[in-house]
């Protein structure tokens, strides 16, 4: 039986293809868990896990305190809203207190990138990436790679096209790790300012009209507009985005196949997508909300192993 | 390393036709019963008991389930190597019916001592029953004992039993293996 190649999940970027695999089989059977009458296993009972929020969050921090409940540990939170953050404290410090609790494995989101991988060169903790500004944020690649394998049976080989603003989204640098990793073809699609220079390195194309980017896909990731890290203006007005880069029925309509819809929320209706898109059954969001407690459950899993007694 | 024959494909047989006719004894037309085969290894013998039961004691339906109690076992994070998970096939509910989980051998109890818990996320059942084909005496490390057993053995600590199986191997047979 295998493990993971590392001791902590700081980005999708630390990982190999084994990895993922060991995570998705894992999560298969997570999956089968969650949907039996008593969703719950005592595998991880005398495993306590702190959620340290640093950054707003509503989706992620439900669905990992979710697993981690499901997995039977004990959980605490926190958020920076409501904390000596706001007092002035040192990520450090904040952090070594809670672990003076005896915390065995930290969750974290924070605006700064990088703050995962500093903190696990600082405390004796399993850490696990929630997302660090507009860097990475591994679970959300990982449980997007979970649903395409899961509707289309494999990620290898498929189209994937990521639309929307590439530039302060860590989901798309998750995602592109995650995709190239296992062997499928990645395009990046959105207005030239939301594209990041050099992104070609990373051995994905850029396609700046969205017909032609839905017509060579299997999957369209559709990310949200993020207003809040945009300190100027980078396209004239949301209406003018939404026509050039807003996924409709019409549009997908003319389509010769059906495309899958993904979105990692939260949508934006009517601006990057539209209700009757995101509704239909194409669109597999939800899907991937379900799909998110069983990867993280797997993620967790696999890292409170490595936590010998 | 020394390998000694406990029972042929002959005598595995018999001793699975005897389990059959135990099981009725108590069970009837099995219309409350469950069968449950702990995965990895136990789920051979309920397949084979199961197919006995429908093909030459004409019980009509079976409900024969898989239950992976990896999740459950106690020691999660003490051992060197990591657990490996199997998958779970139990398509009904165990609320009020008779279970009769079902293992190659018995050795320590802490396996079905995993699977009671794990049975109980689909249920509360009747009544609990346990059928091994073989049963490890004096190795217990929990009060668990067999309700159904194909024949006990008496083994010491760094002796292993194998079960063979037709379907993941060449022959139906029980190996007594020494390591020294």
């Amino acid at each position: 039986m295998k493990s993971l190649s590392v001791n902590n999940l700081l980005g999708i970027k630390h990982l190999n293809p084994q990895d993922l695999d060991l995570i998705f089989e894992t999560a298969d059977h997570f999956k089968e868990v969650i949907n039996r009458p008593i969703k719950k296993v005592p595998s991880l009972r005398d495993i306590t896990i702190a959620n340290l929020f640093f950054e707003n969050s509503t989706r992620t921090k439900l669905s990992f305190e979710l697993a981690e409940k499901r997995l039977s540990a004990d959980v605490i939170n926190f958020s920076a809203a409501q904390s000596s953050v706001k007092k002035g404290e040192t990520l450090i410090d904040t952090v070594n207190n809670i672990l003076s609790m005896k915390v065995d494995i930290v969750v974290m989101r924070h605006p700064n990138v990088g703050a995962g991988v500093f903190l696990s060169e600082h405390v004796d903790a399993k850490i696990i990436n929630a997302g660090d500004g507009t860097h990475e944020h591994p679970t959300q690649a990982l449980l997007d790679s979970y649903s395409i394998r899961e509707k289309l049976g494999d990620v290898a080989g498929k189209k994937v096209v990521i639309i929307g603003d590439i530039l302060h989204s860590r989901v798309a640098l998750s995602n592109i790790f995650a995709l190239k990793l296992q062997g499928a073809e990645v395009k990046v699609c959105g207005p030239t300012t939301l594209i990041p220079k050099h992104i070609e390195s990373l051995g994905v194309k850029v396609e700046t009209n969205l017909r032609k980017a839905l017509e060579w896909c299997d999957v369209a990731n559709v990310l949200r507009v993020q207003h809040e890290r945009m300190d100027i203006k980078y396209f004239p007005s949301t209406r003018e985005y939404t026509q050039l880069f807003g996924i409709n029925k019409e549009i997908l309509n003319s389509l010769d196949k059906e495309i899958v819809i993904m979105h990692p929320g939260p949508i934006n209706r009517g601006v990057e997508i539209t209700s009757d898109v995101a509704d239909s059954d194409q669109s597999i969001i939800l899907d991937q909300v379900e799909n998110g407690v069983a990867v993280r459950m797997a993620c967790i899993y696999l890292l409170a192993e490595q936590i010998k007694r | 390393m020394g390998n000694k024959i406990l029972l042929n494909s002959r005598e595995i047989e018999i001793i699975l036709h005897r389990l059959a006719c135990q099981l009725i004894e108590n069970h009837d037309d099995f219309s409350n019963t469950v069968l449950l085969g702990l995965q990895p290894r136990g789920t051979f013998l309920a397949d084979r008991l199961a197919t006995l039961l429908k093909e030459e004691y004409q019980i009509k339906e079976i409900l024969l389930g898989k239950l992976d109690i990896t999740f459950f076992r106690d020691d999660f994070r003490r051992r060197d190597a990591p657990l490996e998970a199997n998958s779970t096939q139990i398509d009904f509910l165990v609320e009020g019916k008779k279970v009769v989980i079902i293992d190659d051998v018995l050795y320590s109890g802490r396996s079905i001592n995993a699977s009671l818990a794990a049975l109980q996320s689909y249920g509360r059942p009747e009544q609990i029953e346990l059928l091994v084909l073989i049963d490890r005496r004096f190795s217990r490390h929990l009060p668990i004992q067999p309700d159904y057993r194909g024949r006990q053995v008496d083994v010491i600590n760094n002796e292993k039993v194998s079960v063979h199986w037709n379907e993941n191997d060449t022959e139906d047979a029980v190996y007594l293996t020494t390591n020294n």
